[in-house]
């Protein structure tokens, strides 16, 4: 199966709009390497439906499926807008405003 | 300054009071997010990429050193240490917290700021000429209308609900440095034959996807019209503009669609019913209102200032920034300062709170306590006594506030784009910073000379970049970032929209193809001819030519 085909869910959280992802706890991390992810369009349905619900309760604002690649073990987003949610805006070097995030 | 009356606490208390319950019925799930979406953008929340985003209003880009301080506390308190400031003269936050956000309303309207009508399709704030009041060449000081279009369009019931969002620009001056062309609206002073000031009347100018500058549909309106015929175009827009399609929804499509003369005659059959009425502007109403706008207590001061001639042939990086930061003032003795918030290699529009505080201090240590926003993503200060401007420049150059790049072509006009921004389609910040790195020696970029340069994100073109001298636009391409150029935009009195030069650029190629551009332009100039004007003499044929050379690594 190509690796473009794996997919995971984010959203923005409620409280604050931190990029979070869906885990398999049917929790919602900070961390993507957290994430749960989906290799078959089967489960990626039931992930979004899971997700749906959680926007509903109101934990997470607008989630959705994105594509993952795994390297050495980890997910990592594919495309530079999942990319740059992930590891935050790639410019913030002189006002020292970025938390790193993992 | 306006200062809020009864009315205006009252109603920005009510406001906050107000988004404070709907944030806690969100919190509790009360209200759905497709229910509290259309709320919080009422009052200037967005959800951007990473986190909300708070765009605030600095009405006609006019603040205080009271105001400035606050919206540094606000940076400090409840953002991480920054803002941004916009091309519509406001500021954005990118980080604060939702449960936070009423108490940043609640603090903000303390000092008679809120956040009301930045977003949606509603009357926008009202922008002006930065240099409002104190421009050797003003006619009158647009701040004075802009404050009356404001109190008119807060809330105004029947323009709630516009087909899209709507934007006026003011300028009171010849030289136009409000892109009035360039908004749904544009009003720019002109004299009659007896002297007396009216408007010259611009409708259906825009960028985005279909960058259009406004078109004339009325030479000259006396100001105490003013709000009749503003409210006659936006009932016509109102109940014209199409609701359909979001791409179709601006008035500027409406002015094209039906034509400039044809809308010009609905407006002013619609104006013949209301004119004369209850919106013409009693002249003791337009006085009260100029009378918060008087001038401050300037001191007689002698035209001629030794000292700053003295500290000018002293320090080189002083006259370099005195040549390119420092305007002509009205009042003889003073002037007024440009400071960049364009650093070689930074965020272009972006102040951290220590910063924004003491540019506070600095205002009222030589000014008046005022400060002014470009849309250029500058700060101004408006009233600085020539004799002043250098220990002004050294506490300037202290905070890292000092580049001497006022209209120059690292003074970039750039918005969050990708790093930020929900709606982009790529990076525009690296790549101001790359380019502006490439100039960053004063004598080259000297030798450059006026240059705009501007870099939007996405086709909603937010950074001005159909009305540059070189336009950069970010377009996605498969997953990949590409740059594509235009040339020749102009955003003053001659407003022009540029046009593509060729096919677009990668991120590594795009800061090589701007010095490819400025090199043909530096051998091309007759002497002393700024880039605009050779461009429009040589024509794109000699930068194209250039730009896609085989020799040219593409």
């Amino acid at each position: 199966m190509p690796t473009n085909s794996i997919q995971a869910i984010t959203a923005n959280r409620l409280s604050d709009g931190m990029v979070v992802y869906l885990t398999a706890q049917g929790q919602w991390s900070e961390r993507i390497r957290d994430c749960q992810s989906a290799d078959d369009p089967g489960m990626a349905e039931a992930l979004i439906a899971q997700a749906r619900q959680h926007a509903e309760s109101g934990q997470i604002v607008g989630p959705y499926l994105f594509k993952i690649a795994r390297q050495d073990g980890h997910p990592v987003p594919l495309g530079r807008r999942e990319i740059i949610r992930t590891t935050g805006p790639s410019v913030g070097t002189d006002l020292n405003r970025s938390k790193p995030r993992e | 300054m306006y200062r809020y009356d009864e009315f205006d606490h009252a109603f920005v208390t009510e406001r906050v009071a107000q988004f404070r319950a709907q944030v806690a019925r969100r919190v509790s799930g009360e209200l759905s997010e497709d229910e509290f979406k259309p709320l919080r953008l009422m009052n200037g929340l967005y959800l951007q990429l990473h986190a909300y985003m708070l765009r605030v209003a600095i009405p006609y880009g006019t603040l205080s050193a009271l105001q400035l301080r606050k919206l540094a506390h606000i940076a400090r308190s409840y953002d991480r240490g920054y803002g941004h400031f916009t091309t519509r003269q406001n500021i954005q936050y990118n980080w604060p917290k939702l449960g936070e956000v009423p108490d940043i309303l609640a603090e903000l309207g303390e000092v008679e700021m809120h956040a009301i009508q930045t977003s949606g399709n509603c009357i926008r704030n009202t922008t002006a000429d930065p240099l409002a009041g104190v421009a050797a060449d003003e006619i009158d000081d647009p701040r004075v209308y802009a404050e009356i279009i404001r109190q008119w369009s807060t809330l105004h019931p029947e323009f709630s609900f516009l087909p899209r969002k709507f934007k006026i620009a003011v300028t009171g001056a010849p030289n136009d440095r409000a892109v009035t062309r360039g908004h749904d609206i544009g009003l720019r002073m002109h004299r009659d034959d007896t002297g007396t000031p009216g408007f010259e009347v611009m409708v259906g100018g825009g960028q985005g996807r279909t960058p259009i500058m406004a078109k004339t549909i009325r030479s000259f309106l006396p100001v105490d019209h003013l709000l009749s015929y503003l409210e006659a175009i936006l009932r016509v827009y109102n109940q014209l503009g199409r609701r359909d399609n979001i791409y179709k929804a601006r008035i500027k499509i409406l002015v094209q669609g039906v034509g400039v003369e044809a809308f010009a005659e609905m407006v002013e059959a619609e104006w013949r019913h209301i004119r004369d009425g209850a919106l013409d502007l009693p002249a003791a109403e337009r006085d009260r209102i100029a009378a918060y706008f008087a001038p401050p207590p300037y001191e007689d001061l002698s035209a001629d200032c030794p000292a700053l001639d003295g500290a000018i042939d002293a320090d080189a990086r002083f006259a370099a920034w005195v040549e390119s930061n420092v305007h002509p003032h009205k009042r003889a003795g003073y002037a007024i300062a440009t400071i960049s918030l364009k650093p070689h290699g930074g965020i272009p529009g972006d102040a951290s709170a220590a910063q924004m505080d003491a540019v506070a201090d600095l205002s009222e240590e030589y000014g008046f306590g005022e400060i002014r926003i470009s849309y250029k993503q500058n700060l101004i200060l408006p009233d600085i006594p020539k004799a002043d401007l250098h220990a002004l420049w050294l506490a300037l150059d202290s905070w890292g506030l000092a580049t001497a790049n006022a209209g120059r072509i690292s003074d970039i006009i750039a918005c969050p784009g990708l790093d930020y921004c929900n709606l982009a389609n790529a990076r525009s910040i690296p790549i101001a910073q790359r380019i502006s790195e490439r100039f960053a020696d004063l004598a080259r970029e000297r030798a450059v000379g006026d240059l705009s340069l501007n870099i939007s994100g996405c086709i909603n073109a937010c950074a001005h970049h159909h009305v540059a001298n070189i336009g950069i636009l970010g377009v996605d391409k498969k997953g990949t970032e590409f740059y594509q150029i235009t040339l020749g935009g102009v955003a003053d009195e001659n407003a022009a929209v540029g046009a593509i030069i060729g096919p677009a650029f990668d991120e590594m190629q795009i800061a090589d193809a701007v010095e490819t551009i400025v090199d043909v332009y530096l051998q091309q100039r007759e002497t002393d001819e700024p880039f605009i004007d050779t461009y429009q003499r040589i024509g794109p044929g000699p930068f194209k030519e250039k730009l896609y050379a085989p020799d040219q690594a593409r």
